[in-house]
């Protein structure tokens, strides 16, 4: 895919497009788990961001490079150690948290390493997810697309679960978009929505340090 | 039959200096040369310049062969080349032997003017900053102001570190390969033996064996063998020797038993035969010498500070001599300068010589990055 063809399908994704509304043109970015750049080099194209990507996969590491996008390949669950404490003014963790081993320690580096984060997660809660429970299977669908036995997610959550989350780590949300289809969904969003996308940053010491 | 993504026959030059070089020891040397051989084309802009600079025991003769019959392509074959990673359909490729070295640039075993006799123990050390001297001088020499690119594994990307602070408006893009911001106690450790095995050498004669017309053959060949134990990985070495015997049962004397004892044997003699030790010394110091925050109270980010080039760093998984966590450092302090800079830790079995491979993944990545280089061109 040349670059031109990811910036294009980069377009089309409507959570993209919401991330890059909180975005200062010419900020500085670090996108966690960021696949094969497309988002970076949206974000690059649409507001010249001074954007890095860090990855573990080799083909995804290879994508980039070939997209002249800046990558990093190292595991994030090892950490951010290799970034300086706020030296980012964005972490972005898109569709990636919910198959992190160590969620709360993922969380905790976005806000040491950036000033604030944006993360985008499937929401587990989503009508059509419990139905699916309820007729006595695991879900599947756009946003988790995998059967059980082969999903790289480990801890799936609702929107609901994620804010409580937030809660007790003292981080403060200061935006939130769910959607379903492309669509904004403001009512019932933990029922309704498919996917949450949110802004949040460090609200004074985490309570769990 | 002819490769086509092969560079063909090449046939190395010599570029002549006639100023002196001040050296960073204070020495300096009145005059000297370089040899270099270089691969495509330059184009009308001057702008597709790739300058690669060797390891420890590299030299100018990175790529294609001196004759059709030639046994071995240069060293870096397998890069570079017309359709290869680093293409020189599109790349103007320099390769040079480092002064000090035994391929034809002055190194100790030239003609010192001011004795008429070899140098030997009278040359002086050389460090990679003034490596990187002479490298823009040879560039000044070929009339290329900037370089599209330096490429350099291990040692080499030492200097190829060294060139974005000594000269950042020269270098646009640099690919630090299997290299570290210095060496670590252990390597140092690892030179020292070296080096004592050559010195201690009875033929050695504090370095001016030329005039006994003898060479230290039996300290140089140790010294290879070490470096080699610490260039592949255990598990390399286990694939590829395992305890297999030679003869197929143990005999119980000094002779090789072991297939590992045979091939460390045939690679000391090999490299003792077409090395020299002299070279071999300073090689190995200018390695030890080579630490940019030195000067910078030990903080990386702060001598890095003055590059402005774009980095490709890349280390193996099983190199434990310059092991990811030092490439790491490396992009770190890159980071900090807010400078583009992509990292990559290729899985490969083969410890350091890993740089050296066709791993596959391994040359994808440089292809990929090498394919970003805009180099001006309208084709």
């Amino acid at each position: 895919m040349s670059t031109t063809e990811i910036v294009r399908e980069a377009e089309n994704r409507h959570d993209f497009a919401l991330i890059a509304k909180w975005i200062q043109p010419q900020s500085k970015v670090l996108d966690l788990g960021c696949g094969n750049g497309s988002l970076l080099s949206f974000l690059r194209e649409k507001l010249e961001v001074k954007g890095y990507g860090v990855d573990k996969d080799d083909n995804n590491v290879l994508a980039c490079i070939g997209h002249g996008v800046n990558v990093i390949q190292m595991d994030l669950e090892a950490g951010l150690a290799g970034f300086d404490s706020l030296s980012f003014d964005y972490v972005i963790l898109s569709q990636t948290l919910q198959a992190m081993v160590n969620t709360e320690g993922v969380l905790r580096e976005m806000l040491r390493v950036g000033k604030q984060g944006i993360i985008t997660f499937p929401n587990f809660g989503y009508w059509r997810h419990r139905i699916q429970l309820m007729a006595g299977h695991m879900p599947v669908s756009d946003n988790i697309p995998h059967q059980w036995y082969n999903t790289p997610n480990l801890h799936l959550c609702t929107i609901d679960d994620f804010e409580a989350l937030c809660a007790k780590m003292n981080i403060r949300i200061t935006d939130r978009i769910v959607i379903n289809e492309g669509d904004t969904v403001s009512f019932m969003p933990n029922l309704l929505g498919s996917l949450a996308i949110y802004r949040f940053e460090q609200a004074g010491w985490p309570i769990s340090y | 039959m002819q490769d086509s993504s092969s560079v063909g026959i090449v046939a190395p030059q010599t570029a002549h200096f006639q100023q002196p070089l001040t050296l960073k020891s204070g020495e300096a040397l009145p005059a000297f040369d370089i040899v270099y051989e270089t691969y495509g084309t330059l184009n009308s802009g001057k702008s597709n310049a790739v300058l690669i600079c060797h390891a420890l025991s590299g030299n100018h003769h990175a790529a294609g062969k001196h004759k059709e019959d030639d046994k071995h392509p240069g060293w870096w074959d397998n890069l570079i080349g017309p359709g290869r990673p680093l293409d020189t359909n599109k790349f103007f490729v320099i390769a040079l032997n480092n002064l000090g070295g035994c391929h034809g640039s002055t190194g100790p075993a030239s003609i010192n003017p001011v004795t008429g006799k070899p140098w030997g123990s009278r040359f002086p050390m050389l460090t990679v900053e003034d490596w990187v001297k002479s490298q823009a001088m040879l560039l000044d020499h070929l009339g290329i102001a900037q370089l599209a690119a330096v490429v350099g594994g291990s040692l080499g990307g030492m200097q190829a570190m060294q060139w974005t602070l000594d000269f950042p408006e020269r270098v646009r893009h640099a690919l630090v390969i299997a290299s570290a911001p210095n060496l670590t106690a252990q390597n140092v450790a690892f030179n020292e033996v070296a080096r004592q095995a050559i010195m201690t050498d009875p033929e050695f004669h504090n370095g001016d064996y030329y005039e006994h017309n003898v060479v230290p053959n039996r300290g140089l060949r140790i010294a290879r063998m070490l470096g080699h134990i610490t260039y592949l990985s255990d598990d390399a070495m286990g694939a590829k020797f395992g305890r297999k015997l030679r003869n197929g049962s143990l005999k119980y004397n000094f002779e090789v038993e072991f297939e590992m004892e045979s091939y460390l044997r045939y690679q000391g003699d090999k490299f003792a035969t077409a090395f020299d030790a002299n070279s071999y010394l300073r090689m190995t110091k200018a390695l030890d010498y080579f630490d940019p925050a030195f000067a910078h109270g030990g903080d990386l980010s702060l001598a890095l500070a003055k590059a402005k080039a774009d980095f490709l760093v890349v280390s193996f998984t099983s190199d434990w001599r310059f092991s990811p966590a030092r490439s790491r450092e490396i992009v770190k302090a890159l980071l900090d300068n807010e400078l583009s800079v992509s990292y990559a830790e290729v899985t490969a079995a083969h410890g350091h010589d890993a740089f050296l491979m066709p791993d596959p993944h391994y040359h994808q990545i440089l292809r990929a990055y090498l394919a970003k280089i805009d180099t001006g061109a309208s084709s």
